[in-house]
């Protein structure tokens, strides 16, 4: 059985210390310790992308990052996105391209989209394939989701 | 009159009636707390509202086929942490089904909440509540399990040998003959086949086999269990089909449905696997037994290996037909493998005759048997395509046979057999969903066009029989045509209710099942068109069974046709009695009888409403067609709710249809394949979809797109893997390749709108159809391309490459 420890995380400018167990991953302290909910755990093994968030800049699938490697990051999750109920502009080309079908898949893929367009703000096609490529989705067949980062690479800087 | 909408490329001008809602691509009404993460999904609502839930984890056979002769479960109860363990020997011995279908259950009752015999690795053998997850797995390790193996059937030829171990001897009522194995067995006959195939100038027999495959949805089963403040208890459920999980917990736990809720909350994908009733039972019966609020969430693992998968079946198909390629007799014989219980079996096998052989009404002699047979593996169950996308495989690839043979054009023939409008078929009244059909007249089919648009635009004439070489690199084209149905007519019954807010807004309440198609977004439309509204001016809720009336679930394509109709009546009902009230402000005559006349789905085209002679909505204004004079809808609500003559406004319908009316479907693919390395690469994919009025057509086009992606790797690369004891071994999905991103192909999305006049506003149904044409337009494609005929699904390198040296595979 694992023991107790207290980490720091900057999530979405907020700084929290969370008091959390040595084995826990980090997508199980944003949901269950911190109830930050919109980080979704399809897989648990890092296969499916649903967990994505983004970590000193990086993305990472949070199911597989221990939650004690994570003390002391700053990260952004799906709820750090919009601000004052207005949906960020990746979010709003989701909503616009009809991007979405069961939206579990939906959080992650936004999550490297936005790290995609931080570090890439006019990918190419190809370059959006690859950044996507660990986000599976089964509803869309992925069409209306390039499209969607498309535009909203149009708005990016 | 010119209607122009966003989103077609191909429109009927003047062939049905002027929208304004249906038709537009409108935002999914759920997606701005989709996009933002909104805590919606079952184990977001779990993790927020019951923080102290107990965690339930499953323990399930390590082997195919056995006794369990000892189970101690003492070391789990005593580890700190443990609320309860539950086994065969504490836990209610009713057998039942665990698909969710209609009353009465065509499927066997073959299945307990525990079992004391084993019948495939994944069975359910234990489950553990406990403080956490990591607790309850603990536990779940702790159980001591001694097991007397027995004798396992590990494929479906195996299951029919004389002789063979018999998977369910014990109870297994309403199987057909389960002493032999045999979950389900169908024999329609119309006429004289064998007698026909004997006679035709020419006939072709072939064999095709497909597999195992999983749905995958990205949320894997999810629902938990609390009891309200009121003493009931209420089950949060990742389902499909909430009123079939509370008719089977309700049997299964002798909870009287009155002291039952089902609340189906956002759903992350189901394809046919959410309805199946498969971990409802345990959190209810966990909170039964606790007291307090209880969850389940399969791991991916579990998901593959103890959920639903796609029944594997082998099916022998031969057709016959004249010299000139006139059909004469059609005979499909099925041999379907439905693991280890009979989930779905009968009427999965029923629909890969009765959505497939109707497509070729010329023949006049058709036979389909087939028998659906127990095996000690994984349990098959619904999946988009229903037995159709099977039954497609053999008789798509079969026709390109006969083509072959007859050296003729594969459209040619096909548009030389096809059904078209105005016509029927024997097939569809002699088979139904596992007893006798409903006789259909085809109303509405834009095949003829699909046909046309999609060998345009995959070069067809250019193309085929040319095998263009680059290297070792050959292409080649091929093509299958497809129909499905639009829900399981004089089955499924969906009803709606609206009520009408003072401020002219409306409350929509359904049992329709948003399982992430857009239902809720779709069913808003359909409503603001008749009611004169945008679709914002609708709210919505959906799927609870004490809050919305009832619907079968979201399955058999049915949503938009048949809860669809139920909308669009209730929709009606409420704008009469609208009207009524605006004839009083208005001081004009209007016959009672119109205002309570029973409301129409079919033929619902505005001509054709007596009462719209009367009066009209308009952008939430009633006016007057007499006397011109218009009043807001609002105006109305406070009149009726506070002023005059005071009542609510509002109505709740039903709607069951006579009628199943096909979409049709014409696919298209350009293959590349390697012969150094049996590699397949689609270069290009289209679909050409007809599937009525399309009320929302970016969520059309997503219909079909994640169709296609799911088909492609139905076709290409997903597949089962098993071990010597029936074990899979591949049960993740870094081993099991579902597409992604990088590996979806260019696809082109043909639709031609067709106006069904059966069907609400037009509209027939797109869920499933476009899962069938992959696995046999490719096959046609490396026929093409090399002239060999692929048998057996998926078309992976290894198999193209033993096939290309002429090895048996």
């Amino acid at each position: 059985m694992a023991s107790e420890i207290r980490i720091v995380l900057n999530i979405n400018g907020t700084e929290y210390h969370v008091t959390t167990q040595t084995n826990s991953t980090l997508a199980e302290v944003l949901r269950e310790d911190l109830g930050l909910l919109g980080t979704k755990i399809g897989c648990n093994k890092g296969e499916c992308g649903a967990c994505t968030v983004i970590m000193n800049s990086r993305s990472v699938t949070s199911c597989l990052v221990l939650a004690v490697q994570a003390d002391g990051a700053t990260i952004t999750t799906i709820e750090g996105l919009a601000k004052d109920g207005k949906p960020s502009p990746v979010e709003q080309a989701f909503i616009d391209e009809g991007a979405i079908q069961c939206g579990f898949c939906t959080p992650g893929m936004l999550m490297s989209t936005e790290a995609l367009l931080a570090s890439n703000p006019h990918p190419t096609e190809a370059e959006i394939k690859t950044a996507l490529e660990g986000n599976l989705c089964r509803c869309t067949g992925y069409a209306k989701i390039v499209r969607a980062v498309q535009k909203a690479s149009q708005h990016h800087g | 009159m010119s209607i122009e909408k966003k989103g077609f490329r191909h429109l009927r001008e003047g062939s049905y009636p002027l929208t304004r809602v249906v038709g537009t691509s409108v935002s999914k009404v759920d997606g701005y707390a989709l996009v933002t993460g909104a805590p919606m999904y079952a184990d977001d609502i779990a993790a927020r509202d019951f923080p102290q839930r107990l965690h339930g984890k499953i323990l399930t056979s390590p082997i195919a086929h056995g006794i369990i002769t000892a189970i101690d479960t003492s070391a789990a109860e005593a580890l700190p942490g443990v609320h309860l363990v539950l086994t065969w020997k504490n836990t209610p011995r009713t057998f039942f089904t665990t698909a969710g279908q209609g009353w009465p259950e065509p499927s066997p009752y073959d299945n307990q909440m525990f079992t004391e015999r084993v019948r495939f690795v994944g069975d359910r053998v234990a489950a553990v509540f406990a403080d956490s997850s990591e607790v309850a797995d603990e536990a779940v390790k702790l159980i001591k399990v001694t097991f007397k193996e027995e004798p396992a059937v590990l494929s479906a030829e195996d299951a029919i040998r004389a002789g063979a171990p018999v998977v369910h001897p014990e109870s297994s009522k309403g199987a057909y003959d389960a002493a032999h194995n045999i979950a389900a067995h169908v024999d329609v006959n119309i006429g004289d086949v064998d007698k026909a195939l004997a006679e035709s100038e020419v006939s072709v027999s072939e064999t095709f086999e497909t597999h195992y495959v999983q749905h995958t949805p990205m949320e894997t089963h999810t629902a938990f269990a609390y009891m309200d403040d009121m003493g009931k208890l209420v089950i949060v459920s990742s389902t499909q089909v909430p009123w079939h999980s509370r008719r089977i917990v309700s049997r299964v736990l002798g909870i009287p449905m009155s002291r039952l809720r089902v609340i189906k909350p956002r759903i992350g994908g189901g394809y046919g696997c959410k309805q199946e009733i498969l971990i409802d039972d345990l959190v209810a019966y966990g909170v039964i037994k606790t007291g307090l609020p209880c969850e389940v969430e399969l791991t991916r693992r579990e998901e593959f290996v103890s959920s639903r998968t796609r029944h594997p079946m082998k099916v022998d198909m031969s057709i016959g037909s004249d010299a000139q390629g006139n059909f004469k007799a059609l005979k499909m014989h099925v041999l379907s493998n439905t693991g280890a219980y009979g989930s779905h079996s009968l009427t999965v096998m029923s629909n890969t005759g009765s959505k497939t052989l109707p497509l070729y009404n010329k023949a006049r002699d058709v036979r389909f048997f087939g028998d659906a047979v127990y095996t000690n593996l994984p349990v098959a169950g619904a999946y988009r395509g229903y037995g159709a996308t099977q039954g497609y495989a053999a008789l798509e690839t079969t026709i390109d046979d006969l083509a072959a043979k007859l050296n003729m054009d594969p459209i040619e023939l096909r548009k030389k057999n096809m059904i078209r409008v105005g016509e029927g078929s024997p097939i569809f009244e002699a088979l139904g969903e596992g007893r006798e059909g409903v006789a259909q007249t085809i109303k509405s089919s834009s095949l003829p066009e699909l046909l046309d648009l999609g060998a345009e635009a995959i070069g067809w004439k250019e193309k085929r029989g040319k095998r263009v070489r680059v290297g070792h690199k050959v292409r080649g084209v091929g093509m299958s045509m497809h129909m499905q149905g639009s829900g399981i007519p004089l089955i499924d019954m969906a009803s709606a209710s609206i009520k009408l807010n003072e401020d002219g807004t409306y409350f929509l309440t359904m049992g329709a099942t948003d399982i992430g198609t857009g239902s809720d977004t779709i069913l808003s439309q359909m409503a603001a068109e008749v009611l004169g509204v945008t679709a914002d001016k609708i709210s919505a809720l959906s799927s609870d069974t004490d809050l919305t009336p009832f619907d079968v679930g979201a399955y058999a394509s049915s949503t938009t046709f048949v809860s669809g109709g139920a909308v669009i009546k209730a929709a009606k009902a409420v704008r009469n009695q609208i009207f009524a009230v605006a004839a009083e402000i208005f001081g004009e005559e209007l016959d009672a009888s119109l205002v309570s006349a029973e409301p129409k789905v079919e033929h619902d085209d505005s001509e054709r409403d007596p009462i719209l002679s009367f009066y009209y909505m308009e952008d939430g204004n009633v006016v007057s067609v007499r006397s011109g004079k218009k009043v807001s809808v609002s105006e109305v609500a406070y009149r009726a709710f506070y002023e005059v003559n005071q009542h609510q406004i509002a109505a709740t319908q039903s709607f069951v249809s006579p009628h199943s009316p096909p979409p049709f479907a014409a696919h298209f693919v350009e293959i590349e394949l390697d012969e150094l390395t049996g590699k397949i690469k689609i270069l290009k994919y289209v679909a050409a979809v007809d599937c009525g009025v399309s009320v929302n057509p970016d969520l059309v086009r997503g219909q079909i797109l994640g169709a296609l992606a799911n088909g492609i790797g139905f076709a290409l690369t997903e597949e089962y893997h098993f071990g010597s004891h029936g074990n899979m071994t591949n049960s993740s999905l870094f081993d099991y390749k579902i597409l992604s991103r990088r590996d979806m192909p260019p696809t082109e999305v043909i639709v031609v709108d067709s106006y069904e006049p059966t069907g609400p506003l037009g509209v027939k149904s797109v869920a499933e159809i476009n899962i069938n044409g992959p696995v046999p337009a490719i096959g046609n494609a490396i026929f093409d391309a090399t002239g060999i005929r692929l048998h057996k699904s998926p078309y992976t390198p290894e198999k193209v490459l033993a096939a290309l040296h002429g090895k048996s595979i």
